[in-house]
């Protein structure tokens, strides 16, 4: 209690400060969720707890490091065979590949669309530390320093990992495409239907949303990115379609796909920059580059479907849908670089 | 080296906070995610029990939004989701001290599970809720640690005179 002349200062009430703290996080979380206000202060309390995270990242690079001596010559040997038998391999199939690249360019060209071209990747570290419980997310120790932008695309040696959240100035955040608030537009890659890849917040599966009993899609389809919306490139893998329930009940197919990428395996992730290609996609338009924008769900053509149907199958769809994450494209002069 | 009595309880207090905050971003095989205690908040349920004074929603609010940048999620809502806690404690802390230690386990649950589903409820407004009816499961890890930590805890204010 503070005595100033007669007067008595109370320090406030727990209940007062309670509420007045709750209003403050209230008007935060509208600042963080609309615009970006709050970028750059997010950014530097990053920088000012990367310390904790290093910490908590410690033990695993110790473990992998004793793992690593361990294990010893025997192991390491057989690992190197492995990789020697598998480079010509992977190689031959590169020679194909670019064979086909070139003949897809002069394809193009006669058509006089722009050709594709080959996107720039960079390998980047991921920080071991865990997500909040609900999200599915990795650090990467990269940063807005190596060029890195909000919704760039994140792959691995398999497939599509996730895309970038959050740009920090030494390392980002990505969310993983099994993440409950991600959503990828796909397309089967035997007959270019296409569909969208939500997550569900479960390890190992996506779900493929608003498709009818009509679609020709089948266990074991392979999906791969269809380049709409101008996030993510054409032609990436994202997942293996699992399991198809078809309950006539419901108006849509409950389809779960498993992802291709190893979610939760890799130490290292690839970044891409995607190349500026013919995607159709108006990319003279500035975009919001912050947040991501509910587009409309691409389905197919000829049945337009409402966003939200009170049949939808899946339970979690009759909660509020999940914002369909596609990343905006960032505006001309930004990065990539 | 002598510090002064005040300082070194608040390096005490501000050292156990940071243990917890590593302990919840520690990595841990992908299928125990669900089962992960959650230790910020059981480390301030003891302190607004043991010190209301001290310990209060000022902390609680503070170290929730440690917590939020660690995490990436939305500023403020785990430090929303602490003050509650923060507040519940302090509030209640004379019948908590007097509860047996089986009880205070299952009001330590309720609260987790107070803030757990006040962080879903924020997640579904933001349009990002997970399918998962997982918000009960780090309750009940956290309430079978209490009374373990709880004794280490005490041990640490008494040895080092934290008051």
């Amino acid at each position: 209690m503070l005595q100033v002349s007669h007067w008595q200062i109370r320090s406030p009430s727990n209940l007062t400060r309670f509420v007045l703290l709750a209003l403050l996080s209230v008007s935060l979380m509208l600042l963080d969720a609309r615009g970006h206000h709050l970028q750059k202060i997010r950014a530097g309390l990053t920088v000012l707890f990367v310390p904790i995270q290093l910490v908590a990242a410690l033990p695993v690079r110790v473990g992998s490091a004793v793992y690593d001596f361990i294990r010893g010559d025997e192991s390491l040997r057989k690992e190197i065979a492995r990789l020697r038998a598998e480079q010509p391999i992977l190689l031959a199939r590169l020679q194909k590949f670019e064979a086909i690249e070139a003949e897809n360019v002069h394809l193009r060209q006669l058509l006089g669309t722009s050709a594709l071209v080959a996107d720039r990747a960079v390998a980047a570290e991921l920080l071991e530390v865990a997500s909040e419980p609900y999200r599915h997310a990795v650090v990467i120790a990269k940063g807005a320093k190596d060029g890195l932008y909000l919704g760039q695309p994140v792959i691995d040696t398999y497939g599509i990992r996730g895309q970038v959240s959050e740009v920090g100035i030494l390392q980002s955040t990505a969310i993983l495409i099994t993440d409950p608030s991600h959503a990828i537009p796909v397309q089967v890659n035997r007959n270019g239907l296409r569909a969208i890849a939500f997550g569900t917040g479960t390890a190992d599966s996506v779900s493929i949303r608003y498709l009818t009993a009509s679609a020709d899609i089948k266990e074991g389809d392979l999906l791969v990115s269809s380049g709409i919306g101008g996030g993510f490139p054409f032609g990436y893998p994202v997942a293996t379609v699992a399991k198809i329930v078809n309950d006539p009940n419901e108006s849509f197919l409950d389809i779960s796909a498993t992802p291709v990428a190893r979610l939760s395996h890799n130490k290292e992730v690839l970044l891409i920059w995607p190349a500026k290609s013919s995607m159709s996609v108006d990319t003279t338009k500035p975009a919001e580059i912050k947040k991501p924008v509910v587009r409309k769900i691409p389905v197919e053509p000829k049945k337009p479907v409402a966003v939200r149907s009170p049949a939808v199958s899946n339970p979690s769809a009759e909660a509020p849908r999940p914002v369909v994450v596609e990343p905006t494209i960032p505006a001309e002069g930004e990065p990539p670089p | 080296m002598k510090l002064g009595h005040n300082t070194r309880s608040r390096l005490i207090i501000a050292s156990s906070f940071l243990v917890a905050l590593v302990l919840s971003i520690l990595p841990w095989p992908i299928w125990t995610e669900q089962f992960r205690p959650d230790w910020v908040a059981l480390v301030l349920i003891y302190w607004c029990i043991a010190l209301p004074t001290r310990v209060g929603v000022g902390t609680a609010w503070s170290v929730g939004l440690i917590l939020d940048v660690l995490y990436g999620s939305m500023l403020g809502e785990n430090a929303l989701a602490k003050s509650l806690i923060a507040f519940l404690a302090v509030h209640f802390h004379l019948q908590l001290r007097m509860f047996p230690r089986w009880q205070q386990a299952a009001v330590v649950l309720l609260l987790i599970a107070a803030n757990n589903l006040l962080v879903l409820w924020i997640k579904h407004l933001a349009g990002q809720a997970p399918a998962t009816w997982g918000y009960l499961t780090p309750g009940i890890v956290s309430m079978l640690l209490w009374p373990w930590l709880f004794v280490i805890l005490r041990d640490i204010r008494r040895h080092g005179n934290v008051n």
